[in-house]
């Protein structure tokens, strides 16, 4: 499938929307991950109006697995225990819906195992997760050569297939994972699991800014960002951060509270995140 | 993309539709890099030599194929011949894979190995091939097998190996083997996974095939020289798979010989209570390939159950989702108690201890020999030896009033 027509199967999405208003403006943003579900439906959805409350665009939202490689021992955990509490995919794709339903109007995209995908049929599910209200999907167990049969089926139904770029990514392969992504590109910043890191890789910013010379595609850089310092150290070069395990840190220390506070407390924190690039 | 036009039988690293690298980005580097020099590796006359001399000085190769004479005699059926893995230096047929590997990861020029282990065989064998080859060695064990392994959790550690549990999950191999992916997903430039399976992604199924392969090289000649001819039937236990796939892939092109894979049974066919993969599972993704695998309807890894803790997994190699798809293989299981019992009946007719995982194919093999006639031949794969598993058999037994 082409650039051009992918454009055009991806008008309507959200986040291709928001990043070229973000472009429009020379605005970079930041992308929050929570994990769905934990430590409940309701508070996920609480969480995701609070955080558009104080001014994300963009969401990223881990579909709990049993068997998560790229994932440190923080997502870890809180997978566990959220599947222990019987989330299912089906149920998440259902608070999307109903976070739309509700006005919200974030892009968001699932990070979600292809071993769930597969198990629902890749067409069936990419259909329902678009009927909910994704705009993207980042599958990190599909690199590139396994991908070439959903790369289109999901911009078919106007989702955007999100791809990786690792540290150790050879340049010859950068270029064609950038070339296959659509939406974003996802480069990620350390080899290695995901977790709280305090400082980033020199390597990462000058990966970034070569890779810039390839492509318009914008590139959001994760694993390991974890402060308002780093995320503007990151969007010196990439147009988005992401933040994940920093978060859902945040979510397990509050995760008693009740749900508005919580959602507070994560809104507050997702703020000061945000502050550097207002 | 190009790969799109070819057949999937035709797709490198597939068997028929399964296989394939379902791996996060980070890994492809390396295994691009991996399937690389195991193929110049295997194309290298001087790498194959010293593997071949180090296969027989380290780990006593070619391990014997031994002929039951009283078995055959009480059961009146077929001649069962046992293919004696058990007898390898460490105990069981992993020596053969880590040996390879090992040797593999020194080519590459790198440092450190880590292993994943159920039963602890494939530790033990992985902190072997490191000590005799200076490299060094963590190996990830779920704290469930480590209860159940002792002796091998001691082995590994007097070989110079760091054991570290892993308190996810079920606590057993399939826990392991995340804690050992993750590790090199952060480890990779300088660290080689010596995984002990056919399973994962390629060129893991390829390269430990070939690995083990001189499993089922050695026993065809051996067979030739015993008996004039092939066997009739091969049987070999089935968790990841991979003594089944060294036993059975030099003969698959052997239309004469029926082959038989046996999974774990456990308490019965109910969900949570056996590791039967291929007889109960359904395709999906689990550890880098699309391959059988038991799981929910949303396509998380369901929880399984073996006496055996080398059976106790919920995938399976995709070459052998392969065989079953074709119908070259037939897999079946046995129970835990089907193995125990086996196991009795092998130690005191033979004088053989065997393995909780071989003992599935065991209790196989003696259930099948009577159903043939006397002039055919079964082969069973002893892939390992039962010292490991006496205190868990000691436990059981004295639990079911029998000691």
């Amino acid at each position: 499938m082409s650039a051009r027509s992918d454009a055009r199967a991806l008008k309507t999405n959200r986040l291709v929307a928001t990043f070229a208003d973000l472009r429009r403006r020379g605005r970079k943003t930041l992308l929050p991950f929570l994990t769905a579900g934990y430590p409940s439906l309701d508070a996920t959805r609480a969480i995701l109006h609070e955080m558009e409350a104080r001014g994300t665009r963009i969401c990223e939202l881990g579909v709990p697995f049993s068997d998560p490689v790229a994932d440190g021992p923080i997502i870890q955990a809180s997978y566990t225990e959220a599947l222990a509490a019987g989330i299912t995919s089906d149920k998440i794709l259902d608070t999307v819906a109903r976070y739309r339903r509700e006005g919200g109007a974030m892009a968001l995209l699932a990070m979600v195992s292809y071993s769930i995908v597969y198990r629902h049929g890749v067409d069936s599910w990419l259909r329902s997760a678009r009927a909910s209200g994704l705009d993207g999907v980042i599958i990190p167990d599909l690199p590139l050569n396994e991908s070439s049969s959903l790369q289109p089926l999901a911009v078919s139904q106007g989702l955007c297939p999100v791809l990786l770029i690792a540290p150790t990514t050879p340049p010859d392969r950068r270029l064609a994972i950038a070339r296959a992504s659509r939406g974003f590109i996802y480069y990620v910043s350390v080899a290695g699991i995901t977790g709280e890191r305090s400082a980033l890789p020199e390597a990462t910013i000058a990966g970034v800014r070569e890779l810039r010379t390839h492509t318009d595609t914008p590139i959001c850089v994760g694993f390991g960002i974890s402060s308002p310092d780093m995320v503007q150290t990151v969007c010196q070069v990439a147009d988005g951060a992401i933040v994940g395990s920093a978060i859902v840190h945040r979510i397990t220390d509050s995760k008693s509270l009740p749900t508005d506070q919580l959602a507070k407390k994560v809104g507050d924190f997702v703020a000061e995140l945000l502050a550097p690039l207002l | 993309m190009s790969s799109d036009k070819r057949t999937p039988a035709a797709r490198k690293g597939y068997f028929g539709p399964y296989g394939g690298q379902f791996v996060p980005e980070t890994l492809m580097t390396a295994l691009t890099q991996l399937d690389e020099q195991f193929r110049s590796a295997m194309a290298d006359k001087a790498f194959r030599a010293t593997l071949d001399s180090d296969l027989r000085t380290i780990a006593g190769r070619p391990s014997e194929l031994y002929f039951c004479r009283r078995l055959t005699e009480q059961l009146g059926g077929a001649k069962i011949y046992l293919k004696r893995e058990d007898m390898n230096h460490t105990g069981a047929h992993k020596i053969n894979n880590t040996l390879g590997q090992a040797l593999l990861t020194l080519r590459m020029g790198k440092r450190r190995v880590i292993a994943e282990t159920g039963a602890g065989q494939h530790g033990v064998a992985t902190a072997t091939a490191a000590a005799v080859y200076g490299l060094e060695c963590d190996v990830y064990m779920g704290s469930e097998d480590i209860r159940r392994q002792e002796l091998n959790v001691f082995r590994m550690k007097l070989l110079g190996a760091r054991v570290i549990p892993v308190e996810s999950g079920q606590r057993t191999l399939k826990d392991a083997t995340n804690e050992a992916m993750r590790d090199w997903m952060g480890s990779v430039e300088g660290t080689h996974y010596i995984l002990g399976s056919v399973c994962g992604p390629h060129p893991f199924p390829t390269m430990v095939r070939e690995f083990q392969s001189c499993i089922g090289r050695e026993a065809r000649k051996q067979m030739l020289k015993a008996e004039g001819r092939l066997p009739d039937l091969l049987v070999a236990c089935v968790g990841g798979g991979s003594n089944a796939a060294g036993l059975f892939a030099p003969m698959i092109k052997d239309a004469s010989v029926a082959m038989v894979g046996v999974e774990a049974g456990g308490r019965g066919l109910t969900p949570g209570e056996h590791a039967a993969t291929l007889c109960q599972g359904a395709p999906g993704v689990l550890h880098g390939a699309l391959t059988y695998v038991l799981q929910d309807a949303d396509g998380q890894t369901a929880p399984v159950h073996s006496v055996s803790a080398g059976l106790d997994y919920p995938g399976v190699g995709p070459e052998h989702s392969y065989w079953k798809d074709t119908g070259r293989v037939r897999y079946t299981n046995r129970s835990d108690d089907q193995a125990i019992a086996a196991l009795m009946t092998l130690a005191r007719a033979e004088g053989i201890i065997a393995a909780l995982e071989s003992s599935h194919a065991v209790a196989e093999g003696l259930a099948l020999a009577p159903t043939m006639g006397k002039d055919q031949i079964v082969l069973i794969n002893l892939s390992g030896r039962g010292d490991k598993d006496c205190n868990e058999i000691a436990a059981i037994l004295r639990r079911q009033g029998r000691l």
